[in-house]
């Protein structure tokens, strides 16, 4: 488990990160959201060293990290970027030797990978050659060349149309089922709600909420709830602890004063026609993230 | 965790070595490499045959001659003598251009003979006719003024272009990787040091094998235009050429490469290396204009910039002792290591700060 604990860093006066602690276990995929300028990318840069953190401490297991333990790493930084005039099947190559494979294993599974990316015809293209969103691919490959323990993305589904995000979102699910730590931060709050089983809230250099993705949204979810009838529901704007939000005919939306008020709509809905859905309704990410980040 | 692990972890030189040879493996492959080398190598081998030619080939210079002054031309080296019957006839020859000059009988002379030229005498042949005492040199070393010209600027404009192409090309290269912001991906898989160290290793190879092709050519050169004597005296000082070269690359290298990292775009670029153009345009302008100065040569030799020009010159015209390129190597050696101390520390402090160009103030004083 990769842990951070009450890291801190500053720019001069300026403090970037605020006494920050999360972490993100082997075998999940954790969103890490926050708004421009909330310290996402210092966060990432300081796990992966090549930033230094004023305080606390960044672990794996329990042992502060050493750049061995990084050379397990994977990242793909905000910043992209490749060579321009290297061949991308050379360019995967010559990462992966960087991070200790000899040659022909090296080229092997950057063959391999590029192939899974889609990218199998274009390994004796020059990286400059590629559409933006293939380029977006090959820096994916970057990331995941080495088979890394631990997987930092920075943005990885920036500038990807909807198939390259099942693509990349396939590959990362992938990984993660075979016991990766992946953290990766992204601006599409749709995309982190689908996919990720934990989330990191960042604002103002400081978490403001971490977790489980269905913990995050039991903990913000208030007593709204939703109710389709076949019959009509004019009733309820006179039932007592109810607030109706939105109504037309057999279709409400609620909050309730307690859960008993809601079950007790619930029972007189039944009783009154056939009850096709009546469910509490969980927050999105997008209202989870406006509310903590105030 | 995770089965797949690299059959072996990189050692530091391992990492420093794949840098190195993706460095030298994208220049081969670049066209514009290719073309300005072997455009630099061209110009070289004319120069060297023109200069060989230029500073006199001994069979080329004909000379007439009449009876009675034969058998003393004959005897100066390098002269072709054409007999003919008269003082006239020798002077048509003259007119003509078919001789270079004539030796002819005149007993108002103080050595009874006369030279007859079109309009300057060939240095040589009064030299060979000279009258002195005779000279019996340990270890001759007759240079004449146009070969020392040339060996200077030789050894000036070689360690320019080098210096220059290559010390460029390692700030391009540190920008390029700023620029395309590829030196993030690579800081966090290799430390900043063995990127800056492969960087360096990278291009002084290519330096070096530009500068031994360089070598090659002088002496194919001089071979092919019958210098061969001047060889001789060339052979010991172009190898310290080499040698002083390796290190004062070396140098200059780190500081192109400390230069680069200062800045984050490559129009920025020639803001942070004007210092250092400065520092290797010095030594070629100080051998054209003193070459017969000792005294500034001299200085040039010991201070590490310009030692790979001026001791080598000085090893050629036989004006330093066999102790002065030993020390001057150590002085440069010692130079080049302090460099590439400072220059790592500018390195790893620069490489990520995008935006604005440090200055060199700035950077200094950080480090």
């Amino acid at each position: 488990m990769l842990e951070l604990s009450h890291v801190t860093k500053s720019y001069g006066a300026h403090r970037v990160l605020n006494d920050l602690s999360f972490t993100v276990s082997p075998g999940r995929l954790t969103g890490f959201v926050g708004g421009n300028g909330a310290g996402k990318t210092t966060t990432m840069r300081i796990i992966l060293g090549v930033l230094a953190k004023d305080e606390g401490s960044v672990t794996i297991d329990g042992a502060e990290l050493t750049p061995a333990d990084r050379r397990r790493f994977g990242y793909m930084p905000e910043e992209r970027g490749l060579y321009p005039k290297m061949k991308v099947g050379e360019h995967i190559t010559y990462l992966a030797r960087l991070h200790g494979f000899d040659k022909s294993d090296a080229q092997a599974r950057a063959t391999d990978l590029l192939e899974q990316l889609g990218l199998g015809e274009r390994l004796n293209d020059t990286v400059e050659k590629l559409s933006l969103g293939n380029q977006q691919r090959a820096q994916i490959a970057a990331a995941l060349v080495h088979e890394p323990d631990v997987l930092i993305l920075d943005e990885p589904f920036s500038g990807l149309d909807p198939l390259a995000v099942d693509v990349v979102a396939d590959v990362l699910h992938r990984r993660a089922a075979s016991g990766v730590s992946v953290l990766f931060s992204s601006h599409q709050l749709d995309v982190v709600e689908r996919l990720c089983d934990d989330i990191v809230i960042i604002a103002g250099g400081e978490i403001r909420a971490a977790g489980s993705s269905e913990r995050l949204r039991h903990e913000h979810s208030g007593h709204r709830y939703e109710l389709r009838s076949a019959g009509d529901l004019g009733w309820l704007r006179a039932e007592p602890g109810v607030t109706v939000v939105e109504f037309e005919g057999g279709n409400a939306l609620f909050d309730a004063r307690e859960d008993a008020d809601a079950q007790r709509v619930l029972q007189r809905a039944v009783a009154e026609a056939r009850v096709d859905r009546f469910a509490p309704v969980r927050p999105t990410l997008a209202q989870i993230f406006k509310e903590v980040i105030q | 965790m995770n089965t797949a692990t690299p059959t072996s972890a990189p050692r530091g030189f391992q990492s420093v070595w794949l840098v190195a040879e993706r460095e030298v493996g994208s220049k081969l492959r670049s066209r514009a490499f290719v073309i300005s080398t072997v455009i630099t190598l061209l110009i070289a081998l004319a120069a060297v045959i023109w200069g060989g030619f230029s500073a006199g080939n001994p069979s080329a210079t004909q000379v007439a001659v009449t009876s009675a002054t034969a058998s003393a031309v004959e005897q100066v080296p390098g002269v072709e003598v054409t007999q003919v019957a008269d003082r006239e006839a020798a002077e048509a020859l003259v007119r003509s251009g078919e001789v270079s000059a004539a030796v002819v009988e005149d007993t108002s002379t103080p050595v009874g003979m006369l030279i007859i030229a079109a309009d300057s005498a060939p240095t040589m042949l009064v030299m060979g006719l000279s009258v002195s005492p005779p000279v019996e040199l340990l270890e001759p070393a007759t240079v004449d003024f146009a070969l020392r010209y040339f060996v200077s600027i030789g050894f000036g404009i070689v360690f320019l272009l080098a210096a220059s192409l290559f010390g460029g090309t390692i700030a391009q290269s540190v920008v390029e990787e700023k620029q395309t912001r590829v030196v993030e991906l690579l800081l966090s898989a290799v430390p900043a040091r063995a990127l800056l160290a492969g960087k360096i290793i990278g291009n002084t190879i290519l330096a070096m094998a530009q500068i031994l092709l360089l070598a090659a050519i002088a002496v194919v050169g001089l071979i092919v235009t019958g210098q061969s004597a001047v060889l001789q005296g060339l052979g010991a000082p172009i190898a310290w050429f080499a040698i002083f070269f390796l290190f004062g690359f070396v140098l200059l290298a780190a500081l192109f490469a400390a230069a680069g990292s200062l800045v984050s775009r490559m129009e920025d670029i020639g803001s942070t290396t004007a210092p250092l153009t400065m520092l290797i345009m010095a030594p070629y302008f100080l051998v054209i204009f003193f070459n017969d100065n000792p005294v500034v040569l001299t200085v040039m030799s010991y201070v590490p910039f310009s030692a790979p020009v001026g001791m080598p010159l000085r090893l050629y015209l036989g004006e330093a002792q066999w102790w002065e390129p030993i020390l001057s190597l150590v002085i440069l050696i010692a130079t080049c290591v302090g460099a590439i101390m400072l220059a790592a520390k500018i390195y790893e402090r620069s490489i990520l700060r995008m935006g604005a160009r440090v200055s060199w103030r700035d950077a200094l004083k950080a480090a």
